[in-house]
C-alpha cells in the first residue's frame, strides 16, 4: 500500500519525454539532444582578422554615435577604451612638431597632452561619482574619451589650414573650426552624461566637462608650427 | 465616562519650541545633535544672522546632514559627504563670497555645517587655467606687431600657476586651522571651525579673482591696479569677517597679527601672480625706426 502511494505521485510522468528543441541552460546536456555544440566554435578558433575587425567595427560604431549624438545608450552599454586611446595618441602626435625655438616656452609635450586628457577625464569621472551619479567609472571614461573625436578632426583641419599660411585669415578659420568642434564635443558628451544625474546637480556635472573640452580646444587653437 | 482629569487619558504636549520659550536656558536632548543646538542659539541671540529666507528650504538638508555616518577617511563614502550640495547652493556660496556683508559670517550663513569640496577644487582649477590663458593672451597682445616675436603657448606656466594657487588654497588653511586650534586651547572660544570649513572659505574667497584675472588682459596698467585693490578688499573682508569671531576673545596683538597675516598672504598671491604672468618685459626693438628714435632721445637728453 505504501509503495503504491509512493509510486502514485510520479505515475503521470512515466510517459513524458524531453523534446529536443527546448533550450537548456548551463552545462546540462540533453541525452538525445542535438549535437549542435560541435558546430559552434569559440572565439579562440576564429581567424585573427575576425577578432580585430569585430573590435574595429565596435569602435567605428561608437564614432558614428558621437558624430550624430542622440539619446542612445550604445556608448554606455558596451564601453571600451580603444577609441579614447586611439584619439588621444592621434591628438598628441598631431600636437608635436609645433615647439618654438626654445623648448622652454613651447607647446605641450606628448606626455603633457596625455596627462591632461586622461587625468582630466579621471577627475571629471570622480567628480560625477561623488555627486551621486549612476554611471560607472569606465563608462564615463569611455564617453569622455570618445567625445574628443570632433576636436581631433578640428586638429587635422587646423594643420591642413596652417600648411597654407599662418596669417589672420587662417587664424579666423581655425577659430571657427575649433569653436564649432568644442561645442559639438560638449553637446555630445552632455547628451550621454547628463541623464545619469539628478536634475538639481546637472550644472555641477556639466561645468567640469565644459572646462575640460575648453582647455583641449585652447591647446589646439594655440598650436603654432615652427618653420 | 472619562473625566478631564482622568490620569489615563492621553494628553497632548506642546512641541519643543514653546517649552523652550518658557525656560530659555533649558537644554533638550535629541538624537539630531546638529539641528537642535543651532535652533537654540537663535533665541539666545549669539549670532545676528539674517537666515529667514534661506532657513525654511534647508531644513531637510540639515536633518539629513545631521545623520551622516562617520566613514574612515580612506573610503569613497567619506568624501561623498563633502559633495552633498546642489547647484543653487554653489551659486549662493559664490555670490556670498563676492559680496561680503559685515555681520554675515560666511561659515555661519552659507556653509551651515555642510562644507563642500566641490567649490574649492573647481574654483582653484578654473583660476589656474584662467591665469595661464590670460597671461598668454596678455603676452601675445603686448608683443603684437613686433617682427621678431614668435608666439608660443607657454604651457609650462600652467604647472607654475597650479603650484602657487593650490599651495595657497590648501596649505594656508592647514596652517590657520592649526594656529586656531592652538590658540583655542589657551583661551576659551565659543567659535571653532573645522578644517573643511576653513578650506571651503579659502576656496570660495578665490572666486573673485577669476573675472579679475580675465580683466588683466586689457592693456591698462591703472585698471590692473584698481582691480587688484577691489578684489583684495572683497576677498580680504570675506576672510576677516569669517575669522574675527574665532580670535575675538584673544589678546589684541594676536588678533591684529592674525588678521594682518591673512590679508597679507592674499595680497602676496595677487601681486605675485600679476608680476609673474603679466609683466611687460619690454625687449629692445630691433626695427630701424626705433633705433633712430632712441638715438634722437639720447642726443636730446645730453
Amino acid at each position: 500500500m505504501a509503495e503504491e502511494e509512493a509510486s502514485r505521485p510520479f505515475a503521470g510522468l512515466s510517459d513524458v519525454s524531453i523534446p529536443e528543441d527546448i533550450p537548456v541552460e548551463g552545462d546540462i546536456s540533453v541525452p538525445m539532444g542535438a549535437n549542435k555544440r560541435d558546430d559552434e566554435y569559440s572565439t579562440l578558433d576564429e581567424p585573427v582578422k575576425e577578432t580585430i575587425l569585430r573590435d574595429l567595427r565596435a569602435v567605428g560604431n561608437k564614432f558614428i554615435h558621437v558624430l550624430y549624438p542622440k539619446r542612445s545608450s550604445a556608448l554606455l552599454r558596451d564601453w571600451d577604451l580603444w577609441g579614447p586611446l586611439l584619439l588621444c595618441v592621434t591628438l598628441a602626435l598631431l600636437l608635436q612638431g609645433g615647439a618654438a625655438d626654445s623648448d622652454d616656452q613651447g607647446g605641450p609635450q606628448f606626455a603633457e597632452v596625455f596627462v591632461v586628457i586622461w587625468f582630466g577625464s579621471i577627475i571629471i569621472t570622480l567628480n560625477s561619482k561623488l555627486l551621486g551619479g549612476t554611471i560607472s567609472f569606465f563608462q564615463s571614461l569611455c564617453v569622455l574619451g570618445y567625445c574628443i573625436l570632433p576636436l581631433t578632426v578640428a586638429m587635422i583641419v587646423c594643420r591642413i589650414v596652417l600648411v597654407g599660411g599662418s596669417g589672420t585669415v587662417s587664424f579666423v578659420v581655425r577659430l571657427l573650426v575649433v569653436t564649432a568642434s568644442f561645442g559639438w564635443s560638449t553637446f555630445a558628451s552632455t547628451a550621454f552624461l547628463a541623464d545619469s544625474q539628478p536634475s538639481n546637480r546637472k550644472a555641477l556635472v556639466v561645468y567640469p566637462v565644459f572646462l575640460f573640452y575648453f582647455i583641449i580646444s585652447w591647446i589646439i587653437l594655440t598650436f603654432s608650427p615652427s618653420h | 465616562m472619562a473625566s478631564k482629569n482622568d490620569p489615563f487619558q492621553f494628553q497632548e504636549f506642546d512641541d519643543d519650541g514653546s517649552l523652550l520659550g518658557a525656560n530659555r536656558d533649558a537644554v533638550t536632548i535629541s538624537i539630531d545633535n546638529d539641528v537642535i543646538p543651532e535652533r537654540q542659539k537663535k533665541p539666545a541671540g549669539l549670532y545676528h544672522v539674517d537666515e529667514d529666507e534661506d532657513f525654511s528650504g534647508d531644513d531637510k538638508t540639515e536633518l539629513l546632514s545631521g545623520q551622516r555616518q562617520n566613514a574612515p577617511f580612506w573610503t569613497f563614502e567619506y568624501y561623498q559627504k563633502f559633495f552633498d550640495i546642489e547647484t543653487h547652493h554653489v551659486k549662493e556660496r559664490i555670490i556670498g563670497s563676492l559680496l561680503p556683508w559685515p555681520g554675515k559670517n560666511f561659515i555661519q550663513v552659507y556653509l551651515r555645517k555642510n562644507p563642500d569640496l566641490y567649490g574649492p577644487i573647481w574654483i582653484c582649477i578654473t583660476l589656474v587655467f584662467a591665469i595661464a590663458i590670460s597671461g598668454n593672451l596678455f603676452n601675445f597682445l603686448v608683443h603684437l606687431g613686433r617682427p621678431d616675436y614668435k608666439y608660443t603657448p607657454e604651457f609650462r606656466k600652467v604647472s607654475i600657476a597650479a603650484t602657487a594657487i593650490f599651495s595657497y588654497a590648501w596649505l594656508v588653511p592647514l596652517g590657520l586651522w592649526g594656529f586656531l586650534l592652538w590658540r583655542s586651547r589657551k583661551t576659551l572660544n565659543l567659535v571653532s571651525y573645522s578644517f573643511m570649513e576653513i578650506l571651503c572659505v579659502y576656496g570660495y574667497s578665490l572666486s573673485i579673482y577669476i573675472p579679475v584675472v580675465i580683466l588683466w588682459i586689457l592693456p591698462f596698467e591703472w585698471l590692473r591696479w584698481c582691480s587688484i585693490l577691489v578684489a583684495l578688499c572683497l576677498s580680504g573682508s570675506v576672510l576677516v569677517i569669517t575669522f574675527l569671531p574665532a580670535v575675538r576673545d584673544d589678546h589684541p596683538r594676536v588678533i591684529v597679527a592674525t588678521m594682518t597675516t591673512v590679508v597679507v598672504l592674499n595680497l602676496l598671491l595677487a601681486v605675485g601672480c600679476k608680476a609673474y604672468f603679466f609683466s611687460k618685459s619690454v625687449e629692445p626693438d630691433h626695427s630701424p625706426a626705433a633705433a633712430v628714435v632712441s638715438v634722437i632721445k639720447t642726443t636730446i637728453s645730453t
